[in-house]
């Protein structure tokens, strides 16, 4: 008799924890044929407001977090999702890929996410400034991670474009509540997986399946989201746009090929920065043999 | 003794260049440098110094410009302790006062028994005003209650000749130091704080004299007790010591705006003034030719 | 001993104003020249500080938004856009020297306008922008060098809202990086503040500068309006209340416009225990009473560690008997006139609001000129950190006063607004500072000294202070498309 297989439950994923939907809905996810692959959790608001709490909790951590560290943590998602690529490229088969170009989305994820671990402790020293005013104060820019980022997942593929942009938000040392993408969902919950695999610590990235028509709203109107990602969704835009008002949340609209090797670079995590400048005095005016 | 606040000297800086750009004119020019006259102590503290020359200071402390009626006197003379009694017979009958350096003035590089010695003399002379200095290195190397106690038993020789205690801030490096020393001297018993011997630069900068006055305002909070101030060396012109009034009255107040309170330490700030003064009332500029140089 | 029987006063000290020269009506200044407006409606713009009028001012209307964006379209892709980018910087050079030039008459009519007084504008507000234009003239032709790996190009026609609070420095502000970037301008000044930016009209007639590459127009806020929505402009660059700053932003939603917002703030300035604390009250008074409070990033929630609290709030009484309240052309004038009525009417609301919330109030006993709009110095204590003046931007001399004893306590109470634009801290202790110039939210951190400003200082806010910097490297990319 033929092995009954153990079929795969897909969740959502908030706040380190992989729960049901609280509203206990389901949608069909389907293959390229219009087949179900698999029940996805029908996210609502409330799942919206819960990963927005879990994810501003895990801000300060994370952003605490060293440079250094955030770098590794990064590049061991690598790793794990290396380890994974079987299920990935099998999830994106299912999707309705090719063999050969599911195994290059994968592939070319996991170079991105490498990408990105090698940015977390370099991008400050690029775009920071020690800037020469003219009184006798030191005075120096840096960045400071804009804090909680709601993102929509590009909708024109299921993994590439979500690391391509998920990635940089988290290097920058924000957190992250995510809506994955909608007919093709399925790497986003493994993915979740990965990330809980890797040291990242529960509540960095809050992933979150469902209808995005019905999920934009409570996430770009939260008012304690400081910033919204989208790509690919010009549709969109308008929308979210007037959503973020109120807040004066920060909306970073990216029209990008993410599946284009050069799309990867340091303004997709600045992007996602404030500019902190600080300013001291200086004791010496005019050099170390001024008198008072 | 309460703990004396750090000081910042860029924020001393900005401070002091606003009471540098307070507009002086007219009227409060003319009682402004009228007023600097009167806080003036005229000195000579030199080594050459002759009964002659200290005879001619003194006359003149009570004679500025006799040619342009109504200008008051100057505060004080000040000399060294063995012209007290020459100085003090020249100005009697007047409101001049005869202050004396005293306790090895300019160094203070003696033992306590000379010090006091030194003081005792002045006073028994007749000075009227002490004016004293601390003892630097002892301060620089962290004795503080070396110098307290100095500064304590010279107030106690001094019976009603008051103390001015000069800290000589020239020496003493950093603000911060100089607000400590001038907590300690207060708490000692000082009636005065003075910055300079008027032998080392820089003396009396603006952002020195202002960190005295914190000291000042900060114990007249807490306890009620006015203490006076009297800023010494390199106040030169009219300016400057209008920014110095300026610059008390904002600090402490219209009641320190007396002689009895606050004094310059110079000897050319004088004819500085009353030319500025003469300036004012004819609209001429005026010629040093026309004002002595005692 | 001689006493003196009678309180030594200053003087009157007035600015001259012989040497400036106004006209009588302003017309609108588009493709560089003086054109009457098409609405044929002018305004009166009021000295603050005896109500008289200085002079009538063209009310733009939308014919006027208009020709000036299309006059600034055409300098854009004639002229401007195909300059040599040192050529274009040679010109900014200019303006700044022709402003060094003029900068007593501009200090002057600033003062005559805003109501700030003649030492701010003399001081701080015409260096400042003559230093802006200086500062960014240099980049006009080095821009590869702040943009490693990417294309950069300018945007077009930025349109340019400043308000009223640094009329000219924030014309200088807005002016100059776009100019440096290569995009060509309509900027609106503020309708009770236009003079001095009708000056810089001229000056920049002076200096040669191609026609229509800055174009000034004036009005109120429906001229503005006019600007956002002008299909033509690719930039908005708006500096005001968060009120209207919330407005632009839904009137560009999903179009390709992009924005910069300098809004408002309600500023903490924290002291600790070990501060410098004569110094510290200097930074409570230049961050709370500079210019008359009209500050987005004035320092007005002050918290004090509460062991020092009777002691500098004593200290800050104390100095603000030595601040002189009147004419903002007397050059010992601290503290000028209110900008207009009716922001002396909202001064006065809260200051009200403030008593009945059971505020205790202390007012600098000064005497307030009969004419004009004053408010005198004012501090509340005894305020929570719930009462309207701790979380409502005032934005004039009202400070509150809260006190605090831990660090932990008084980051969370300072983060505690939906705003972020600048924070002070003030303690001797270095590591201290570090803990706390990180965990504050705000764009602009102030250790030991409060409002600071530098051409070379990038400033703006966090969360609804606003978005983008001005000022600085950072202030370019506001100004350019980057690929």
């Amino acid at each position: 008799m033929k092995r009954i297989e153990v079929l795969k439950t897909y969740k959502i994923y908030a706040g380190g924890k992989f729960p049901r939907t609280e509203s206990g809905r389901y949608y069909l996810a389907l293959n390229i044929n219009g087949e179900p692959i698999a029940n996805m959790c029908r996210g609502s608001r409330k799942d919206i407001r819960n990963a927005v709490v879990f994810a501003r909790r895990a801000l300060g951590a994370w952003s605490g977090k060293t440079a250094f560290n955030r770098s590794q943590i990064l590049y061991r998602i690598a790793e794990v999702l290396e380890g994974r690529k079987s299920q990935f490229i099998e999830e994106l088969i299912l999707q309705g890929m090719t063999k050969s170009s599911a195994l290059k989305e994968v592939e070319s994820s996991i170079d991105r996410i490498v990408y990105y671990a090698g940015w977390c402790d370099k991008y400050c020293q690029i775009g920071s400034s020690v800037n020469p005013v003219s009184s006798s104060h030191f005075n120096f820019s840096t960045y400071e991670p804009v804090g909680v980022v709601g993102m929509i997942a590009p909708q024109d593929t299921s993994l590439y474009g979500l690391i391509s942009a998920l990635m940089p938000i988290i290097a920058g040392g924000n957190s992250c509540v995510l809506l994955a993408n909608e007919k093709m969902p399925l790497c986003a919950v493994t993915f979740a997986e990965v990330l809980h695999a890797s040291d990242v610590p529960g509540g960095v990235v809050n992933i979150i399946t469902g209808h995005i028509s019905e999920l934009i709203k409570p996430l770009a109107t939260h008012m304690d989201v400081n910033a919204i990602s989208i790509s690919n969704l010009p549709e969109l835009k308008r929308e979210i746009d007037l959503y973020s008002v109120d807040n004066l949340k920060r909306v970073r609209s990216y029209d990008v090929n993410w599946n284009s090797k050069g799309n990867q670079a340091l303004h997709y995590i600045t992007d996602f920065q404030e500019i902190k400048t600080t300013w001291h005095p200086i004791e010496n005016i005019g050099g170390a043999t001024s008198t008072y | 003794m309460s703990l004396s606040p750090t000081v910042d000297k860029v924020g001393v800086e900005e401070r002091v260049s606003r009471f540098q750009k307070r507009s002086i004119k007219t009227s409060a020019k003319m009682d402004g440098l009228k007023l600097v006259l009167n806080m003036i102590d005229l000195t000579t503290l030199e080594g050459k110094d002759t009964p002659g020359k200290v005879r001619q200071m003194c006359y003149k402390a009570n004679h500025l410009h006799d040619s342009f009626p109504g200008l008051p006197s100057v505060a004080a003379v000040c000399v060294y302790p063995s012209m007290v009694k020459l100085a003090k017979s020249m100005v009697k009958n007047s409101a001049v006062k005869v202050a004396s350096v005293s306790t090895a003035f300019p160094s203070g590089q003696a033992p306590i028994d000379v010090k006091i010695s030194d003081t005792k003399f002045a006073v028994d002379q007749g000075a009227d005003e002490i004016d004293m200095v601390i003892s630097r290195g002892k301060f620089l190397a962290g004795e503080f209650s070396f110098v307290y106690d100095e500064i304590a038993q010279i107030k106690e020789v001094c019976g009603k000749s008051r103390l001015k205690v000069i800290l000589e801030t020239g020496e003493l490096a950093t603000l911060d130091n100089v607000r400590k020393a001038s907590d300690l001297a207060i708490h000692a018993g000082a009636d005065f704080i003075k910055t300079s011997t008027g032998k080392i630069q820089p003396a009396a900068t603006m952002q020195v004299t202002y960190t005295m006055l914190m000291a000042i305002r900060d114990y007249y909070d807490e306890t009620g007790i006015m203490i006076g101030m009297k800023p010494a060396g390199g106040i030169s012109n009219s300016k400057l010591a209008l920014h110095n009034l300026v610059m008390v009255k904002e600090v402490l107040g219209e009641e320190w705006l007396t002689n009895k309170w606050f004094r310059f330490g110079a000897s050319s700030l004088a004819n500085d003034v009353l030319m500025q003064i003469l300036k004012t009332e004819t609209g001429k500029y005026q010629s040093s030719d026309y004002f002595t140089i005692d | 001993m001689a006493s003196k029987n009678k309180n030594w006063e200053y003087a009157p000290s007035l600015e001259s104003t012989e040497h400036i020269t106004l006209k009588k009506r302003y017309d609108l200044f588009i493709n560089g020249k003086w054109v009457k407006s098409a609405s044929n409606k002018y305004f009166k713009s009021i000295n603050p500080n005896d109500e008289k009028v200085i002079a009538e001012i063209s009310h733009a209307n939308q014919r006027d938004v208009n020709r000036a964006i299309e006059a600034a379209r055409n300098a854009y892709t004639k002229v401007w856009s195909k300059m040599p980018a040192n050529e274009r910087g040679k010109y900014i050079y200019r303006i700044a020297r022709l402003m060094q030039e003029r900068s007593r008459e501009l200090a002057v009519i600033e003062s005559l306008d805003a109501g700030k007084p003649i030492r701010e504008s003399r001081d701080i507000d015409i260096p400042l922008a003559c230093n802006h234009f200086f500062y960014y003239a240099g980049w006009a032709d080095k821009l590869d060098y702040a943009f490693p790996n990417r294309q950069i190009s300018p945007l077009g026609v930025a349109g340019q809202i400043i308000p009223w609070n640094f009329p000219i420095l924030m014309a200088a502000w807005k002016i100059a990086p776009a100019l440096a970037t290569g995009n060509t301008v309509v900027l609106k000044p503020a309708e009770t503040t236009s003079l001095s930016a009708l000056k810089l009209a001229e000056i920049i007639q002076d200096s040669g500068l191609p026609e229509g590459v800055v174009n000034i127009i004036t009005g109120y806020g429906d001229t503005g309006a006019a600007i956002v929505n002008h299909p033509d402009v690719n930039k908005i660059a708006f500096t005001g209340s968060t009120g209207v700053g919330k407005i632009i932003q839904k009137s560009i939603a999903g179009s390709e416009k992009k924005a910069t917002l300098e809004l408002g703030g309600k500023s903490a300035n924290i002291i600790f225990d070990d501060a410098p604390l004569d110094q510290a009250v200097e930074g409570i008074v230049n961050g709370i009473f500079f210019n008359q409070g009209h500050v987005c990033c004035a320092g007005s929630r002050l918290f004090v560690q509460e062991g020092i609290s009777e002691k500098v709030i004593r200290k800050l009484k104390h100095r603000m008997k030595s601040l002189v309240v009147g004419n903002p052309l007397d050059k010992n004038t601290d503290v000028g006139a209110i900008n207009s009525k009716e922001q002396l009417d909202i001064i006065n609301k809260y200051i009200k609001i403030g008593k009945k919330e059971g505020a205790e109030i202390h007012q600098s006993a000064c005497s307030l000129p009969s004419k004009g709009y004053f408010c005198p110095p004012t501090i509340f204590t005894n305020v929570a950190q719930s009462s309207v003046i701790v979380q409502e931007e005032i934005f004039g001399p009202v400070l509150t006063i809260q006190t605090f004893r831990t660090v932990d306590e008084v980051i969370q109470k300072a983060n505690n607004t939906p705003y972020g634009l600048a924070a002070g801290v003030w303690t001797d202790k270095g590591s201290r500072i570090f803990n706390l110039t990180t965990k504050l939210k705000a764009g602009v951190v102030w250790a030991n000294t409060y409002n600071k400003f530098d051409p070379s200082s990038p400033f703006g806010g966090y969360k609804e202070s606003g978005f983008g910097r001005e000022g600085g490297l950072h202030g370019l990319s506001a100004y350019l498309k980057l690929t």
